[in-house]
């Protein structure tokens, strides 16, 4: 017993420091800012005043603000457009390398470069340079071609992705990597077994490459969105830091938005959770058909 | 990846009826072939061939970006003129890079960057390996609820709570120095810490419980086995942990120019101000000649002074970063 209620302590010793750092750099920064967002804050020489507005802040994000609500439905469709690429063009590089190929490390190296290098600032700098973009896209005319076939609601985000095209493929550095480990824990006799009864590399891909990698699909969706809302390269964060300097607006402002942010991302995160696990369910319950089927076979 | 598709879809597989009705017969054509399409449908030359294909096309347009800084950096004002200098300047002009040196005030800054990069990372390094370790040994009161509040913080985006951080730190007068990235590191808060936590508790599982029963028989106690016995053969997952704490700090700008403020500079910070500290540095004499005038060149040049320490890293400490999932299951289950 004693023993037991040892193991508890030191346990709780261990996650000290996170526990109390939740506290000082999360918890209370939370409710700090939550509470900001109903508020409008002054910065007076005496110190920070505020003042009890209610709704107001987030009345004016959602309604007035000439920006904000733009910006961020912008970058949502861009998002939206983003992940799903990110996604398979990240798992096509993954079996792609896991094929038995020479030099697999160097192109390993190569594809993970990005995440070392890719800050803010310089991918901004690459960007303004025109570095971000295949050189290809802008001569054959594909964006003006794009423009006047399909409306602007429905061009616009296409061309972001297709100019930000590199961008896109520097973001799936730890992606791919991700795939690469689920790639390597599919066993390998399966694949032996699928081979002998003639299954094609068509079939096994399908049948047991890609329900092999579904974890990891959900994986990789979750940590795209949130790196690519997090990332400080995108437009609306921005903005909410441009408020927060600002005279009119401030820091309660500022808050407000950011919580508008996170709203947004748990919406988004929770409709991949849904997504996925409906698909798990039916899964679920096909096995569960299936099993009395082959104990059949089995007695007969 | 149609390529790989249609190319999958016209093989039907060496062996079967197709296959040995049309060139049964011959074993020459049967073995050419095999050659070409392999047994199996993924040994083949033609396979091979679209693998290594794509693979170089998509390698090239991923280092694109880095190459076109680094041909473009070398050029003089003459060869960016010129559009039939494409990738090799006429010459190697250096003083692009004199100048851009000479902006980014480079030994400084750099000694500054390497600074608010590497202590906040040594910092993440040792608290996530404690806290990571008393999730992955340990059971008490409340475990699940902290693990699952520490998940729930790598979604939270900073901007919630910088506001509100940003005047704490302000408050105690901390701003313009390290230590807004040193406190919260030392807390295993920081950035990405629940990423870290994560590599340390999926590690730290993989090593076997009997390992630290031996110890205890011998009569250790829980904290100097830790210290003595799990630390040092978790070096990998050390090394892993610190490399990514390093780079994403030192590439971190957001939270930094609001931290950091006049007081301090770090790399990439100094290259989003870099169109401004050219013109207080050069442009003073409006007699200049154009060589002292800004151009893409010096910005190009610029940049990759900032990338350069980067990609050192990255070539020496390759495999650390590359084999992070395979090392740690970072990818987790």
């Amino acid at each position: 017993m004693t023993n037991q209620r040892k193991n508890t302590l030191t346990g709780l010793l261990f996650i000290s420091p996170w526990l109390i750092g939740f506290l000082f750099f999360m918890a209370y920064p939370i409710y700090s800012s939550l509470k900001m967002s109903f508020e409008k804050v002054f910065i007076t020489p005496e110190g920070i005043q505020s003042e009890f507005v209610k709704l107001d802040n987030y009345q004016y994000a959602l309604f007035k603000d000439p920006y904000f609500m733009d910006e961020v439905f912008n970058f949502t469709k861009t998002v939206i457009l983003m992940v799903p690429i990110v996604v398979i063009f990240s798992m096509i590089v993954a079996l792609l390398i896991n094929q038995p190929i020479k030099m697999k490390g160097m192109f390993r190296a190569v594809f993970f470069l990005p995440v070392v290098i890719s800050s803010g600032a310089v991918i901004n700098e690459l960007f303004a340079q025109g570095a971000g973009t295949i050189p290809m896209v802008e001569q054959y005319g594909i964006v003006t071609m794009l423009k006047d076939s399909l409306g602007p609601g429905l061009a616009d985000p296409i061309i972001e992705v297709i100019q930000k095209f590199i961008l896109i493929l520097w973001f799936s550095g730890v992606q791919i990597l991700i795939f690469l480990a689920g790639l390597q824990k599919i066993n390998r006799s399966i694949y032996e077994a699928a081979a002998i009864d003639g299954a094609s590399p068509w079939e096994t891909f399908w049948k047991i490459t890609l329900p092999g990698l579904k974890p990891f699909i959900l994986v990789n969706l979750i940590y795209t969105t949130v790196d690519l809302f997090t990332n400080s390269v995108n437009d609306v964060i921005k903005l909410i830091k441009e408020n927060m300097f600002k005279i009119e607006t401030g820091f309660g402002y500022a808050t407000a938005l950011s919580w508008i942010y996170q709203g947004l991302i748990l919406l988004i995160l929770l409709v991949i959770f849904f997504f996925f696990r409906n698909k798990e369910g039916k899964k679920e319950r096909k096995l569960g058909y299936r099993k009395p089927r082959v104990k059949r076979g089995t007695v007969s | 990846m149609k390529s790989i598709a249609e190319h999958e879809k016209i093989t039907p597989p060496a062996g079967s009826v197709l296959a040995k009705g049309m060139y049964g017969k011959n074993p020459l054509l049967l073995r050419a072939r095999r050659l070409l399409l392999g047994k199996q449908g993924n040994d083949g030359l033609i396979f091979k061939f679209f693998t290594y294909y794509l693979l170089i096309c998509i390698g090239f347009v991923y280092l694109y970006p880095i190459l076109f800084i680094l041909s473009q950096s070398f050029k003089s004002m003459d060869d960016l003129l010129d559009p039939t200098v494409m990738w090799i300047p006429r010459e190697f002009n250096l003083e692009n890079y004199i100048q851009a040196w000479q902006v980014l005030d480079f030994p400084k800054t750099l000694s500054t960057t390497l600074m608010n990069a590497a202590l906040p990372a040594v910092a993440q390094t040792i608290s996530c390996a404690l806290v990571g370790y008393g999730f992955a040994k340990f059971s008490f009161p409340g475990k699940p609820i902290f693990f699952v509040l520490m998940i729930i913080t790598f979604i939270i985006p900073a901007q919630v709570v910088m506001i509100p951080l940003y005047l704490l730190f302000e408050n105690y007068g901390m701003t313009g120095s390290s230590l807004p990235f040193i406190l919260p590191a030392i807390f295993a808060m920081g950035i990405k810490s629940t990423l870290f936590i994560l590599i340390y508790t999926q590690f730290f599982k993989s090593i076997p419980v009997a390992l630290e029963e031996a110890a205890q028989i011998d009569g250790a106690g829980r904290i100097s086995i830790f210290f003595r016995i799990v630390l040092p053969i978790s070096v990998p997952a050390m090394m892993v942990v610190f490399l990514f704490s390093f780079v994403w700090h030192w590439n971190e700008t957001y939270m930094a120019s609001l931290y950091l403020g006049d007081a301090m500079s770090t790399l990439p910070l100094k290259l989003q101000e870099f169109n401004d500290a050219f013109k207080n540095m050069f442009g003073g004499s409006q007699a200049a000649s154009a060589k002292t005038d800004i151009n893409e060149s010096i910005k190009l040049a610029g940049t990759m002074l900032v990338i350069f320490p980067l990609l050192v890293l990255y070539f020496v400490a390759q495999r650390w970063f590359v084999e992070a999932t395979d090392k740690t299951g970072i990818s987790g289950e």
